[in-house]
């Protein structure tokens, strides 16, 4: 029995994807569980798998090609079977033939048709009244993510949609390179707009004195199994101070807020052309090492883009380091549907007053984006103030 | 028998369950505690029985007029404890069903008083119970008197739903305080059953909460059967002795006297929120126990629905925040409850059943309406069954057509106002009412018709 190989949705949050490479060609045996093709989705490069045995009768998308999530892309079948029903040619071309002669016509009609692919329309699912304003607003429905059953647009989806043309503001003259935008700069660009944009944002800033973790860390790196980086004791004390502290642990969720018992720590990674944000479940209950490990793993597959889904989704909290860089402080975009993001910046030594002398000593800032709706400014102050006093005594990691 | 369950019910009425079942149908441990039987108010002492008793007061009034149908029958009596005795067993049987529905699902019930304490442990005669996920209050709300007026429910000859339910015989008169729905459904089955009614309502009008187009019907025809509607009456003082009780009534600022048999208290109901306070279970000024939007308490890992929740005290509402609680529980994400897109029902003759805002309401709230309304009295299946009183009434947008409201009086509005419920459910205008083909002949054409009346182009009159 023929069956349709479709464009399947590779992650969480993947609604179109671009067929990098074909691994097999038209005519190939195929066997369920084979990688047909590699497949950019809005976060990583994946396989996408024959879903059934038989042969791999026809290619309808082209490498390079980005088409819908649940598009038609190729079919399996028999060697002879007809398959003139699934891609839609007229029946004259592959009408039942000797077994010998039906071959020929199938290479001559080898030939993708752009039209059964590209035009493809997705159904809108949008309520009665929701089409009525926006027809009347001139809102279009296809930007719209619907809240309703099976993501059925509502009225309520519409409330927060703006209606103001937009007008491209002209070019500066000189030079300049259009660059088509990649799945993932798409994505970044799609979840980060939803961030700053309806996210009632306040900052706070903190300094925290980091002499005695850079003393605590050269203690342990001198031991000799394995280095701990700072990130890494950072990750451990947030998380154990957002154990502490459940009201920063959180998802904003529209019409409730779903706080977390468990700690799941995002962790903000530039890669090629873009960053992406692995997660490290349960921070708050592992070693100092196995955070290390675990990241150090993590950082690794996700500059390959090798991440699954469930390995960057579900975190509860989000932490971004520019101190590398020598960045003193700034500030970070939380990520949706996560509460609140604290923003690393470089240790540095600085003159401060100490015990009543001016001395050198090492110095770092941290400064923390809230969603005002989940988190308020005394909770959030409470919370990095227990991150500080952690940090600034680090033997509070295994209070 | 373990002590130890992943969730644990307080309450085994229509909320309780109903969150019962869902959390075995998600493969969860679960006990209800029950202190009397299942099924709850809804079940022995509500819903269930007074449909029954209804169902009897309808069966009387159409008797008296059955000759015009051609059905000649010889003297009517009416036995009232006959009534109540088969209402009694429709409640029973009902309650046992309840009972094989928590065996079908694996719920252990336990019977008692369940006192819930901090850590999730709800002791019950002694026993000490645990929940290991939630526990979920669900412990209903109870009749009232008004003591500081007289009128403390003595059980003879103040009485309440609870003890009207189990009277073997119709009292030759009855004062009814409360001309809500508790109040208006008793003054109908009172009256069927041959009682002199006086219903007494403190507001303008009985019924309401509800559109006062559909109060004025319904008092309208309960004037017609001979029932004494007294709106706009506050009942000042109460003289109760053993035989009988006199009541001072104040109208439009002069005063009344109605002596009866007996009066039934049906002005509110209070919430079952004695044996929360150890836990931590917060409750507000209402007497309704403080939740979030997960339905959850300040008690962390403690849940509360039905009645003692908050209103509207239905126990449609309350089935569905079990079912809700049921899946936060077991950690789905639930669709949230539209508390705006709850019908409510009166099942007097004619019935009531109403969804989302009244005329008064838009008015209050400064929105833009237009009506749209059909009377039964020009339906063809109305007609022919006898039953014109009533109307359809739609109150919606005047732009966009959403349906902003509904109103129905008709024999059987309880059954035709899901329509409207589905329609605002999935945000349909009055066009797609319109356009969906109604059967003829129906009542509910008249739902059709009011829809088209509001577009302007009503067919039928």
């Amino acid at each position: 029995m023929a069956t349709k190989v479709v464009m399947e949705a590779l992650s969480p949050t993947m609604e179109e994807g671009r067929l990098v490479t074909w691994l097999k060609k038209e005519g190939d045996a195929v066997s369920t569980g084979d990688p047909l093709a590699e497949v950019e989705t809005d976060k990583a490069i994946m396989e996408l798998v024959a879903r059934a045995d038989g042969v791999l009768r026809r290619i309808l998308v082209t490498e390079g090609q980005t088409v819908d999530v649940a598009t038609l892309i190729a079919v399996i079948a028999g060697a002879d079977e007809d398959i003139s029903g699934i891609v839609g040619e007229p029946v004259a071309s592959e009408a039942p033939q000797p077994a010998s002669t039906a071959a020929a016509p199938v290479t001559a009609a080898a030939e993708p048709e752009p039209q059964d692919t590209g035009t493809t329309e997705r159904r809108i699912k949008a309520s009665p009244l929701a089409r009525k304003l926006a027809g009347e607003k001139g809102i279009d429905l296809a930007n719209v993510r619907g809240s309703g059953p099976a993501g059925r647009i509502i009225k309520k989806d519409l409330e927060s949609v703006g209606t103001a043309a937009f007008t491209a503001p002209a070019s500066p003259v000189g030079e300049s390179e259009d660059v088509p935008l990649t799945m993932i700069r798409k994505t970044i660009a799609r979840r980060l707009a939803s961030s700053l944009g309806p996210i009632p944002h306040f900052f706070l800033t903190t300094t925290v004195d980091m002499e005695n973790v850079a003393q605590a860390r050269a203690g342990l790196n001198a031991a000799g199994e394995g280095k701990i980086s700072f990130n890494d004791i950072i990750v451990k004390v947030v998380s154990m101070a957002l154990s502490k502290h459940r009201a920063c642990n959180a998802w904003w969720q529209e019409d409730h807020i779903r706080y977390f018992t468990e700690v799941h720590m995002s962790i903000a990674v530039a890669i090629e052309d873009g960053l992406i944000t692995p997660v490290v479940r349960n921070a708050n209950l592992k070693s100092l090492r196995d955070i290390s490990a675990e990241t150090k793993e993590l950082v690794a597959r996700a500059q390959q883009r090798k991440l699954a889904p469930e390995e960057y989704t579900g975190g509860t909290f989000s932490l971004s380091n520019l101190g590398m860089f020598g960045i003193d402080e700034f500030t970070a975009i939380i990520n949706p549907p996560e509460a609140g993001i604290i923003a690393v910046g470089a240790i540095a030594e600085e003159p401060v007053a100490f015990n009543g002398e001016i001395v050198v000593r090492k110095r770092m800032k941290l400064t923390m984006s809230c969603d005002h709706r989940v988190i308020d400014g005394a909770t959030g102050a409470t919370f990095l103030q227990t991150v500080k006093l952690m940090l600034e005594n680090p033997l509070a990691i295994v209070w | 028998m373990s002590k130890t369950f992943d969730v644990i019910i307080v309450g085994g009425g229509p909320a309780g369950y109903v969150c019962a079942i869902r959390c075995g149908q998600l493969g969860l441990k679960t006990a209800v505690i029950e202190k009397e039987k299942l099924g709850g108010v809804c079940v022995n002492v509500g819903c269930i029985p007074t449909k029954a008793l209804l169902h009897g007061a309808h069966i009387a009034n159409l008797v008296k007029k059955s000759s015009k149908y051609g059905v000649i029958v010889g003297e009517v009596q009416l036995d009232f404890g006959v009534a109540i005795k088969n209402s009694r067993q429709i409640s029973e049987q009902n309650s046992k069903g309840v009972g094989f529905l928590m065996k079908k699902n694996k719920v252990t019930v336990v019977t008692g008083i369940g006192h819930i304490k901090t850590g999730k442990k709800v002791v019950v005669g002694g026993e000490t119970y645990t929940a290991t996920r939630a526990i979920v209050v669900a412990t209903g709300s109870s009749v009232k008197g008004i003591p500081a007026i007289g009128l403390e429910i003595n059980k003879t000859t103040v009485i309440s739903s609870d003890e009207a339910l189990f009277l073997t015989e119709a009292p030759a008169t009855l004062a009814v305080v409360g001309g809500g729905a508790v109040g208006t459904e008793f003054a109908d089955i009172f009256n069927a059953f041959g009682s002199a009614v006086t219903l007494i309502e403190a507001l303008p009008r009985i019924l309401p909460l509800e559109d006062s187009e559909c109060s004025s019907t319904v008092a309208r025809s309960f004037k017609k059967r001979k029932i004494d509607v007294l709106q706009g009456a506050t009942v000042k003082k109460a003289d109760v002795g053993e035989t009988s009780v006199t009541l001072e009534i104040e109208i439009n600022g002069k005063m009344k006297t109605v002596v009866a048999d007996k009066v039934l208290m049906a002005a509110g109901r209070k919430t079952n929120t004695e044996n929360l306070s150890a836990a931590g279970i917060e409750i507000d000024q209402r007497g309704f126990v403080k939740v979030d939007a997960n339905l959850q308490t300040t008690s962390p890992g403690v849940y509360c629905i039905g009645d003692v929740a908050g209103p509207p005290m239905l126990a449609h509402k309350g089935s569905r925040e079990g079912v809700f609680v049921a899946e936060v529980i077991a950690g789905k994400t639930p669709h949230t409850i539209k508390y705006d897109n709850i019908p409510s029902v009166t099942y007097c003759s004619p019935e009531v059943a109403s969804i989302g805002l009244s005329e008064d309401a838009c008015k209050e709230q400064g929105i833009d309406y237009k009506v749209g309304k059909f009377a039964l009295s020009a339906n063809g299946r109305a007609r022919a069954t006898d039953e014109t009183e009533g109307f359809v009434k739609i109150i919606r947008d005047p732009k966009y057509g959403e349906i902003l409201g509904a109103h129905i009086v008709a024999a059987h509005a309880s059954e035709m106002i899901h329509e409207l419920t589905v329609a605002r459910e999935n945000e349909y205008t009055v066009e797609e009412i319109e356009l969906a083909v109604h059967a003829h002949p129906t009542l509910s054409e008249a739902i059709a018709e009011a829809a088209l009346d509001s577009l302007d182009r009503v067919l039928h009159t």
